[in-house]
């Protein structure tokens, strides 16, 4: 690792850990503050589901979840909160070495006495950091939200830790497979529409896993890896799924430093 | 010794031609020019030194060492100024010339400075409101900034006015009197003329002549006129004779060879005027794309 590379990218990421920390914040605030009333109407709300069709229900998650308690309340929530960590992950794996090739930075990096290796290490985990930094942000989020609007409703703390440890995992995989994506097309010239095209496609994947019951595309959406209201319901993860998302981005990673060391920089065009 | 050896060096991407067995030897000191035309593999070249690319086939060394294998360690002591010059957008001057210090063992900020003042660059603007100009300065001031043994400059002028390219010029000749070895990649001959001892000509991706300048220029062609009344091409055909153009009755040709052929010929005929000179090497050049 390169510490001056790190302190740059670290920087860098910065701003953008601050907005989306804000974002998913406010996602989780804004929709904790109508549990109250969702919960209070349980029976109602309930009915009221009934009445969609099952496979609308399935998309959301909602066939699994109990709206009335805190944790099923907080998984339907936590989807959209997922969502959001999903392409900010995605984002930072599309740019990490896209944006300097495409900016035309890489030449000046990859002049300087470093190796790739430690140029990817060092951005890597210049990345991670931010990811940690948001990830912190919605653990603090999450249990202020719950304390504030549980009222007398009692929540397994344990489940809520699983569900939170869930993230930086979850994250990961979008990092290393957004990062070997972003090394495997020919080139990446703008990183939003990637990001958002893996993170909406995963969960869109996640979500017709639950309106077919297909069960092989569980296997490669993390939305389904991490499914939150499953977790609730089990108190546990899937183990087996958990570990094939972490094998994935082993995978993506190590094929990432194999690749990007074999790299040829493009030049100007 | 040989700072940079180049050996049967290639390079595809994919199918396209980047550089076919070019091979060559810039020594400890010189100023080693590359001219070619755009797209001839002049920054493949220098970006397969910098290990940026990677070699199809044949192989490199710099300061004695392959780049592939050392490539970090050999960067060390090398600058780059590339042919474009981006560089972080949102960062000041000041801050991405410390970025670039901080890589390398030296406390730089003193020669920071002087580079700065001498070309007349603002430490602490940002690189965004900055001109393509002020932006090669940037440039210049970071390859220089680690005071490396061998530097690289990929078409350094552009952009530049003729005052700063003066300036850069005369940086770039002192840097070389402390003993810097320079390898000046460029398409306008004449600053490669003005600035280098040695020149390599590449074209369409091969070396097509590594010479001295003076013996490109003296040793091999003379750029001859004559003039005399009813002189015709064809009765005027010595071998080594190119690039002849017949104007009236005056004829311009290339020379390559003993000029005593050239004098014993002319005098058999009655003239009323002779020119012998020294090719300009944009002429000399201009023969090698033909």
């Amino acid at each position: 690792m390169n510490t001056n590379i790190y302190r740059h990218e670290f920087r860098t990421h910065l701003k953008s850990v601050l907005t989306w920390s804000m974002a998913v914040t406010g996602i989780l605030f804004v929709y904790f503050s109508f549990f109250s009333v969702f919960a209070d109407q349980a029976a109602l709300m309930n009915e009221m589901l009934e009445n969609f069709p099952q496979e609308f229900r399935a998309a959301f998650g909602l066939d699994n979840m109990d709206l009335s308690s805190v944790l099923g309340y907080f998984s339907f929530v936590f989807l959209f909160a997922q969502l959001c960590l999903a392409i900010q992950a995605g984002n930072y794996g599309f740019g990490l070495v896209s944006i300097e090739e495409s900016e035309l930075t890489a030449d000046f990096l990859l002049s300087k006495p470093v190796s790739r290796a430690q140029v990817l290490t060092s951005k890597l985990l210049a990345a991670l950091t931010g990811l940690i930094l948001t990830n912190l942000v919605v653990w603090v989020a999450s249990f202020l939200a719950i304390s504030l609007f549980r009222g007398e409703r009692e929540y397994e703390a344990r489940v809520l830790i699983l569900l939170l440890l869930s993230m930086v995992i979850f994250q990961f995989f979008f990092l290393s497979v957004g990062l070997v994506i972003s090394l495997l097309v020919k080139r990446v010239r703008n990183v939003t529409p990637y990001a958002l095209g893996l993170g909406f496609g995963t969960y869109v994947l996640g979500a017709f896993s639950g309106m077919l019951g297909d069960v092989k595309l569980e296997l490669i959406t993390p939305f389904k890896h991490f499914d939150a209201a499953a977790i609730v319901k089990q108190g546990a993860y899937d183990t087996a799924l958990v570990l094939l998302n972490v094998a994935v981005s082993l995978l993506a990673l190590g094929l990432s430093y194999w690749l990007y060391l074999r790299r040829d920089i493009p030049a100007v065009s | 010794m040989s700072i940079i050896e180049v050996t049967d060096l290639t390079k595809y991407y994919g199918k396209a031609r980047g550089i076919v067995n070019v091979s060559f030897e810039v020594e400890e000191g010189e100023i080693f020019g590359f001219i070619g035309p755009n797209g001839a593999g002049k920054s493949t070249t220098i970006r397969l030194l910098l290990s940026l690319i990677h070699p199809s086939s044949g192989s490199a060394k710099v300061f004695g060492k392959d780049v592939t294998a050392h490539g970090p360690e050999i960067r060390r002591d090398i600058g780059y100024l590339p042919s474009e010059v981006y560089y972080y957008e949102g960062m000041k001057v000041i801050d991405l010339l410390k970025y670039s210090a901080s890589f390398f063992d030296c406390d730089c900020t003193q020669r920071m400075h002087q580079l700065a003042d001498t070309m007349e660059l603002s430490l602490n603007r940002r690189i965004n409101d900055l001109s393509y100009g002020n932006k090669k300065k940037v440039g210049i001031v970071q390859g220089l900034l680690h005071s490396p043994k061998l530097l690289f400059l990929d078409e350094p002028t552009a952009g530049l006015d003729p005052l700063m390219q003066r300036k850069f010029f005369d940086l770039i000749r002192a840097e070389n009197a402390r003993g810097v070895t320079v390898f000046f990649s460029s398409h306008i001959l004449g600053e490669v003329q003005r600035l280098c001892t040695r020149v390599g000509i590449i074209r369409e991706g091969s070396i097509a002549e590594i010479s001295d300048i003076r013996t490109l220029q003296q040793n091999n062609y003379k750029k001859i006129g004559i003039t005399a009344a009813g002189l015709d091409a064809a009765s005027f055909d010595l071998p080594g004779m190119t690039n002849i153009q017949p104007e009236n009755s005056t004829l311009h040709f290339f020379f390559k060879g003993d000029i005593n052929v050239v004098l014993e010929k002319i005098s058999t005929i009655q003239v009323t005027d002779v020119t012998i000179e020294e090719p300009t090497l944009e002429e000399i050049f201009m023969h090698y794309y033909e």
